[in-house]
């Protein structure tokens, strides 16, 4: 069975979606505001909003959300229209949904009474009561514990009818810590009991965050034939807010602890005194004793909580924890090498460790990783946003979203991207009205595509703007003294001028771009992920900016080839499948490098060839058939050995440029393996294979 | 050993519902069409609990919990009573009927797998 959920969670998420999915929606909108499905689909979506945040108990956010609702159901009925206006509002207002969803104590309640005076003049109607209603319900206790005192006494017949105490119980303790005590001052002499009657009571102390209703909802069936009452007890903020003399004494020094308690013993307590003069029974102080210890404890937890249950590590542990287990998964490779002709005990704790590394491996890795789209999802609203601050009509649009990528990194990415982004939209896309006079369409492009290349994630973005000024960068550098008039220099090399601090070619300096500030803070920030910067641009055509970021430590599976003596690593991602290359077929094919897959042609590279291995090739030679996109290239190898986890480690500075491998890795028995380039290959082959259509 | 439950209804849609998001919930399920059926089937077979309509032919909700309470071997099995009336008078009556707890059509899975839980543990 599923495990036991609890609803509010249950709620914050699905409204995160239903948020998530609004905010597209709205997007869409915006770009179609006559689609009637797109005006049904945001309404319901408030519309389920408002209906879980009242079931929930998130009535500021189920009120609020009333009133966007309401101007929908205007645009519904065609009173009014989803304008370019209504739409920033609703979006403006998300925010602050989310605010009321995730931090309702920090809701600011003017912001949120002069959106809906902002809906109320759109719609042409002052929605009477707004503030009050605003204001009427405290916001939310939800998040803050409380102690309730439920005295319950269950009807006689409670059994008889179906129901169970225990299980009620139980439901309670489920909501939070529970001091129980039972109360049996009704319970008759043997003789008179009935076996299937409930005689008992129970008073309960209970610490939850959940709001009264969920206390109410336990009881629900039989709340109308049990005596019961439910009081919410105060809580003071500080365990120990009033110390007793006792305590004081001992503190001061004047008293020793063990006098205190010898004195203590003697005197009875004031509870037993009670019992003894027949003022109250036994159970009820044991209940009050209960009360006073689950309060004392209740301000305890709420003295130490900070609410939550994730916790923040500093990603230098992660750090480590990823590096040990990159040495953890090699250590198990050898270990299941000398175990292969080992004792079949020594195999099974050897199977066993191998499934527990991989288990490990994944665990890491995915403590760490994230799809891009995360990141790259926050620019929608950055684009909107910035589109309609500088009058541009712009659509964007991504590839690559699920590519993952490192949380730190993906994180530190986000200030650069945003960066890249503004200077996109302000210096390379032009307004409508330039766009129109160069003949492109007017409404701009932005494009952001995140790809794994090797031990890389390549993630670009590009325009289709007016592209980079050579000109003037060329005269802005001159100017600086950077270059020498009439010096020459490569595209790439005068590009890399815009990134030089306080560099800027723009005529006007706008709020958003121009000052010169921001793309040495790009360049600074993918430094430090010691990625590395490209600029391509075409005057008229447009920019494209791609941050190449390495993947520093990651583990791959990886296909284990062998050339000779020496072995390979090809990322098993790239692999499509391996094929025989028999000599006959090697002779016949010799000078044409081609293979008829199903007849399908596809180039191939003979790796000896490439890597320059000395001895002559085996008869029967295998080839592995990679693909990168639509490409498709085989790799002629001597053997393939099979699947191996492989740690990529990169490779030092002295062979950093080394064309055609990614990193390298460790095998089992110690020895180093290159990995393969695949993409590198890829364009070898097709570069070679023009070549000999043009020769 | 999975917990038996019992789903009396005349809609062979809602039985279906229910018996789907029970035995999803790892429950074990036997399905009557109203409650003559169910009662014969008691005698044969024992459940841990039964979930019923309230408007059936032959032999509607109340009436079989009236008679599902006096079988001594059903005597603390919990009932629970579907209606599509959420009036208080319905759900009075099905409990002076011996019901133990009730839900309001239409209901959500979720919803009636916490009656379950509350009920049946």
């Amino acid at each position: 069975m599923a495990a036991a959920v609890n609803p509010a969670d249950v709620f914050r998420q699905e409204a995160a979606e239903l948020l998530a999915t609004l905010e597209t929606t709205l997007l869409d909108l915006e770009a179609a505001p006559n689609d009637k499905d797109l005006v049904d689909q945001a309404f319901r979506s408030l519309h389920t909003l408002k209906g879980s945040g009242a079931m929930f108990g998130w009535e500021a956010l189920a009120d609020f959300t009333h009133h966007v609702e309401s101007a929908f159901q205007k645009v519904r009925d065609g009173v009014l229209t989803a304008s370019h206006d209504l739409i920033s509002l609703t979006l403006a207002s998300l925010d602050h949904i989310r605010v009321l969803l995730e931090r309702p104590e920090q809701a600011d309640r003017v912001r949120g009474d002069a959106l809906l005076a902002a809906f109320a003049d759109l719609a042409g109607t002052h929605a009477p009561g707004v503030k009050a209603a605003a204001h009427a319900r405290p916001v939310a206790a939800a998040c803050q514990t409380k102690v309730f005192r439920i005295r319950w006494r269950p009807a006689r017949d409670m059994m008889a009818f179906g129901g169970n105490p225990l299980l009620l119980l139980n439901e309670l303790r489920e909501l939070g810590p529970c001091t129980v005590t039972p109360i049996v001052d009704r319970v008759p002499p043997l003789a008179e009991i009935d076996p299937a009657g409930c005689y008992l009571g129970w008073d309960v102390m209970v610490t939850t965050d959940k709001p009264r209703s969920a206390i109410d909802d336990v009881f629900i069936f039989v709340a109308s034939d049990s005596e019961l009452t439910i009081d919410e007890l105060a809580v003071e903020d500080d365990a120990g807010a009033a110390p007793r003399l006792g305590e004081i004494l001992v503190k001061r020094g004047d008293v020793a602890a063990r006098d205190i308690e010898e004195e203590l013993g003697h005197q009875p307590r004031l509870g037993a005194m009670l019992v003894q003069a027949g003022k109250v029974s036994g159970d009820r102080v044991a209940s009050a004793l209960g009360e006073q210890k689950h309060l004392r404890e209740a301000a305890k937890v709420r003295e130490t909580s900070t609410a939550g249950n994730t916790i923040r590590v500093p990603a230098e542990r992660l750090d480590n924890l990823m590096d040990q287990v990159g040495e953890l998964v090699i250590a198990q490779a050898r270990l299941m090498q000398i175990a292969g002709g080992g004792s079949p005990l020594l195999k099974s704790i050897a199977e066993d460790i191998e499934r527990l590394a991989g288990e490990l491996r994944d665990t890491t890795m995915s403590v760490r990783m994230l799809p891009i789209g995360t990141l790259f999802s926050r620019f929608r609203r950055v684009v909107h946003d910035l589109s309609r601050e500088l009058g541009k009509s712009v659509e964007l649009t991504m590839a690559g979203e699920e590519t993952e990528l490192d949380k730190t990194v993906i994180e530190s990415l986000n200030d650069p991207m945003v960066h890249l982004i503004r200077n996109a939209m302000d210096h390379g896309l032009g307004t409508s009205e330039q766009r129109r006079g160069q003949g492109k369409p007017e409404t701009g492009r932005l494009h952001l595509s995140a790809v794994h290349s090797g031990a890389s994630v390549l993630i670009t973005i590009s325009d289709d703007g007016k592209g980079l000024d050579r000109v003037a960068i060329r005269a802005k550098a001159e100017e600086r003294g950077m270059l020498q008039p009439g010096q020459e220099i490569t595209d790439a090399e005068l590009f890399g001028c815009i990134f030089l601090p306080g560099f800027s070619t723009a005529a006007t300096v706008t709020s958003i771009s121009g000052r010169g500030v921001g793309m040495d803070v790009v360049k600074r920030a993918i430094d430090g992920l010691r990625g590395t910067i490209e600029v391509s641009s075409e005057p008229g055509k447009g920019t494209a900016i791609t941050l190449k970021l390495p993947l520093t430590l990651a583990i791959i599976d990886g296909l284990l080839v062998k050339m000779a003596d020496e072995r390979y690593i090809v990322p098993l991602s790239a692999v499509e499948e391996c094929v025989e290359l028999t000599s006959k077929e090697d002779h016949r094919s010799d000078g044409r490098s081609f293979l008829n897959i199903r007849g399908e042609i596809v180039a191939f590279v003979r790796l000896r060839h490439l890597f320059e291995v000395a001895g002559a090739a085996p008869k029967i030679q295998k080839v592995v058939i990679v693909g990168i996109g639509q490409s498709r290239i085989g790799l002629v190898v001597d053997q393939v050995l099979g699947q191996h986890q492989t740690v990529i480690k990169s490779l030092s500075r002295l062979h950093d440029d080394q064309e055609g491998f990614s990193g390298a890795t460790i095998l089992g028995d110690g020895s180093v393996a290159l990995i393969l380039d695949v993409p590198h290959l890829v364009k070898f082959a097709r570069e070679r294979e023009t070549a000999t259509r043009a020769a | 050993m999975a917990k038996k439950i019992l789903s009396v209804d005349d809609s062979a849609s809602v039985r279906q519902m229910v018996t789907f998001a029970l035995e999803t919930a790892g429950y074990e399920t036997v399905q009557a069409e109203d409650g003559r059926e169910a009662l014969a089937l008691l005698k044969t077979t024992t459940v841990d609990m039964i979930v019923t309509d309230l408007n059936m032919p032959n032999l509607n909700g109340i009436d079989l919990i009236k008679q599902v309470r006096a079988l001594p071997n059903f005597k603390f099995v919990p009932i629970v009573l579907l209606t599509t009336e959420s009036e208080d008078s319905k759900k009075a009556e099905g409990k002076a009927a011996g019901a133990t707890g009730w839900i309001v059509k239409p209901f959500k899975q979720d919803q009636l797998l916490a009656v379950v839980k509350k009920l049946l543990g």
